[in-house]
């Protein structure tokens, strides 16, 4: 009631204070630090979207972009700093790409009426949109992600796990910890035995965990690592020879960089992915003519079709869609957080949608409800080509067991509900 | 022409024994005070409090507490992340009901306790954690400590991370504080006041500056700093080096954990310990005391503004004014506050507290010198 009180009062501050000029999509990026390898193509990826939405398309529904940094270095003191910082510009979205920021923010970001946009990451039971009012996750969640490991490594066995053992690798925080309770109710079901190896942050120490698998030698190591602990990760299972077939990473522990430093070690190496690779979609055209070429890149040019440039391209453009949607629903072209909200609640990602705006066959349709702030959880499985250089999806997209997953997000955020007393919505 | 004695009288031992002698000084002290707690909580916005003020109040509590340990008593720590992490933990624990379990079954649940309570205790259970790690002082020194001390810090974080109850069994293993209040005003959670936060930051932090500076400058302080400069020494004029070396680190430990506490509970609202509470927390409250001064209460205050507030400051006037990638601006506040750093240990090893008190004695002079 009280968190109701002082949204209530904040928008309506937000509603009486003078409209800005510009839409503001801030981006939290972290280009220094352990986990800058990720970062930077992500950020990269972030502002050249908008800055080609504002040199082709003179901004959303003729509204200009701008997209303040600031640098978060994935440390949650600087990322509430940031937060701070930022909170006066009036952000229509903030995504923070990190999970510790992000469980951060979300009473914060809830009691001041920002949306917040974690895509594939934070906080799993945001999903549920009747608790989370301000909250969204979609495309898809942690757990999904779980699912889909599991589900493709059924496929690879036959059908069945029974007897069967998975290491769980991950990083030892909030980030590493979230598919522990998921993997463990799968194991149930599916007769698997789940061992969990924490490594702690920032993830360069993995001897022994390594020295752990190859005494074990698990039938498959899920792995759930950020930054500079996946290259780490990736030339230790070189080292020991673990067979990289069997070796899964989360859609974050599967980029160029992670792979790159192994050479042909790295041979075969799987991750989960919801977001098209390379440069064979119509928008990079448009962004090398007007972005790169025109000296406006946010980065060197160079990144451009990597994993999570291509990541960072897609959070913008979903960013950009549900302001577009949010134009259309309160017919006017300078929106704010509140309206963001409502556009991101109406969001629909189709096919066509998505091929008129150059990304055909890029990512799964989904669509966004009041109740559902994640979309249906719908992922593939890449492998890497190290001769190649390249990424090659192995898989179709493949839908996570909802069923298994639902309850728990139903149980996680009504804990936090009740922890925060929240009434729920969407009647 | 300032802070001259001139004219100041005392006629009672107290008031020669004041802490500021110097009526110029006490009255410089009283016009911070009253700035501080009459006139910042009037223009205190989200900002400044989040990202300037609360950090730069928790962090000096941290460095006061070090200080004592380190620069009165001589006892090189490098567990401050662990004993704030036990701060922080505990308080958490307090203030959402600290359950007991044997065999299975609950055996008795505490009520939830006041935050103002819960950060006391957490600092009361991180004296005694404290008191236990400072045990291995008794026989080694130095390094040798430095490194028993690093132990304490890696076992900590660990222990955190790898006890389900100190987290209350949370999916995340993260702590976060639920909304709390003191004498009906919101403290904890996402919709605190920023004057509120503030004031009840400034308040830990006034009472544990003035309990440090009257224990540093009464016999259990002298106590301290005759272990430090010579503990063979002091055994022999009868100072009790279990009692001194233990009280220090009781003591210091106490306003680490408040400050721990005060991190976790007011400040983040939610923190994981191995990225809160890691080596680099220690190492950071180590360089305040350094850079600030040994020894020195002031010294605290002003290592803490210098380590807090120079990266904001170098941040607003890189990218706000200038301009410049974001990048850039945070590899050169790393290269400017390492610099610094050598500086000060190059050029003035007494740190900030020393700049000071030379600064006075100019002023005292000046402008007749001679």
């Amino acid at each position: 009631m009280k968190m109701k009180l002082a949204t209530m009062a904040t928008v309506a501050v937000m509603a009486a204070s003078p409209v800005l000029a510009d839409l503001v999509f801030p981006s939290m990026s972290y280009r220094t630090g352990p986990f800058a390898a990720g970062g930077i193509p992500f950020a990269d990826g972030y502002a050249d979207y908008f800055t080609l939405l504002n040199e082709r398309d003179g901004g959303i529904g003729g509204e200009k972009i701008s997209v303040p940094e600031c640098e978060t270095a994935y440390n949650t003191e600087k990322g509430v700093e940031c937060y701070e910082s930022l909170k006066p510009l009036n952000p229509l979205v903030l995504q923070p790409l990190s999970t510790g920021i992000t469980y951060q923010l979300i009473p914060k970001a809830s009691a001041d009426g920002i949306p917040i946009h974690s895509m594939g990451y934070g906080r799993t039971s945001a999903a549920n949109g009747k608790v989370f009012e301000w909250i969204f996750n979609y495309p898809g969640t942690y757990w999904d992600a779980a699912s889909i490991m599991v589900q493709h490594a059924l496929d690879q066995e036959g059908g069945s796990l029974e007897g069967k053992t998975i290491a769980l690798l991950h990083h030892n925080s909030s980030y590493g910890k979230e598919p522990v309770r998921t993997l463990e109710e799968f194991g149930q079901k599916y007769g698997y035995e789940l061992t969990l190896l924490p490594v702690d942050t920032p993830g360069q120490e993995q001897k022994s965990q390594w020295l752990q698998i190859r005494r074990d030698k698990p039938d498959y190591v899920f792995f759930w690592g950020w930054g500079v602990m996946n290259q780490v990760a990736i030339q230790e299972a070189a080292n020991v020879r673990y067979p990289m077939d069997h070796f899964i990473g989360v859609w974050w522990s599967g980029a160029e960089p992670d792979v790159l430093p192994a050479g042909a070690g790295a041979n075969g190496y799987k991750s989960t992915n919801f977001t098209g690779v390379g440069t064979d979609f119509p928008v990079f055209d448009d962004i090398q003519k007007y972005v790169v070429d025109a000296g406006k890149a946010a980065g060197d040019g160079l990144s451009l079709g990597e994993v999570q440039y291509n990541r960072g391209l897609y959070a913008a453009m979903l960013a950009a869609e549900a302001a577009k949607t949010a134009q259309e629903i309160h017919g006017t072209a300078s929106i704010t957080p509140v309206m963001m909200r409502d556009g991101m609640e109406a969001l629909e990602m189709t096919e066509e949608k998505m091929a008129s705006l150059g990304f055909p066959n890029f990512a799964p349709e989904f669509s966004v409800s009041c109740a559902d702030h994640s979309g249906p959880g719908i992922a593939l499985v890449q492998q890497w080509d190290a001769d190649a250089k390249q990424w090659n999806a192995i898989t179709d997209f493949i839908k996570a067991e909802r069923e298994v997953i639902q309850p728990l997000i139903q149980e996680d955020s009504m804990a936090y509900a009740a922890e925060n007393g929240i009434e729920e919505r969407c009647e | 022409m300032f802070y001259r004695e001139a004219g100041d009288f005392s006629a009672t031992y107290a008031q020669d024994q004041q802490t500021f002698p110097i009526k110029f000084d006490r009255y410089r002290y009283y016009v911070v005070l009253f700035f501080a707690i009459f006139v910042v909580p009037f223009v205190i916005n989200d900002y400044w409090a989040n990202s300037l003020l609360l950090p730069f109040l928790i962090y000096a509590i941290a460095a006061i507490g070090l200080n004592i340990l380190v620069g009165y008593c001589g006892q090189v720590s490098l567990g401050t992340g662990g004993f704030m992490a036990v701060g922080a933990y505990s308080c958490y624990k307090f203030m959402t009901g600290v359950d007991i379990w044997w065999g299975g079954e609950l055996l008795f649940r505490l009520p939830e306790m006041n935050i103002f309570i819960s950060v006391v205790l957490g600092g009361v259970m991180t004296a005694a954690v404290g008191v236990l790690f400072g045990l291995p002082s008794l026989r080694i020194k130095g390094f040798y400590l430095a490194v028993a001390t690093l132990a304490a810090q890696f076992f900590l974080v660990w222990l955190f991370n790898r006890v389900a109850w100190f987290y209350n069994y949370s999916a995340s293993g993260q702590i976060s504080a639920p909304e709390r209040e003191f004498f009906g005003i919101l403290i904890t959670g996402p919709s605190t006041p920023a004057w509120a936060t503030y004031l009840f930051c400034l308040m830990f932090t006034i009472l544990s500056a003035y309990i440090a500076r009257n224990l540093t400058r009464g016999s259990v302080g002298r106590k301290w700093m005759a272990i430090r400069d010579m503990d063979i020494a002091a055994e022999i004029i009868g100072v009790n080096p279990l009692r001194a070396k233990l009280t220090a680190f009781a003591v210091s430990s106490f306003f680490i954990g408040v400050s721990g506490a005060l991190f976790f509970s007011v400040y983040l609202g939610a923190v994981e310990v191995g990225e809160a509470f890691g080596i680099q927390k220690s190492f950071t409250v180590l360089f305040m005391i350094i850079i600030g001064g040994l020894g020195s209460i002031f010294g605290s205050f002003a290592g803490a503004a210098f380590l807090v507030l120079l990266p904001v400051a170098l941040k607003v006037v890189g990218v706000d004014w200038l301009g410049w990638p974001t990048d850039i601006v945070a590899h050169l506040q790393l290269v400017i506050v390492g610099l610094m750093i050598i500086v000060f240990l190059i050029a003035e090893p007494h740190g900030i507290a020393q700049l000071w008190r030379v600064a006075k004695e100019k002023l005292r002079l000046w402008p007749f010198p001679h």
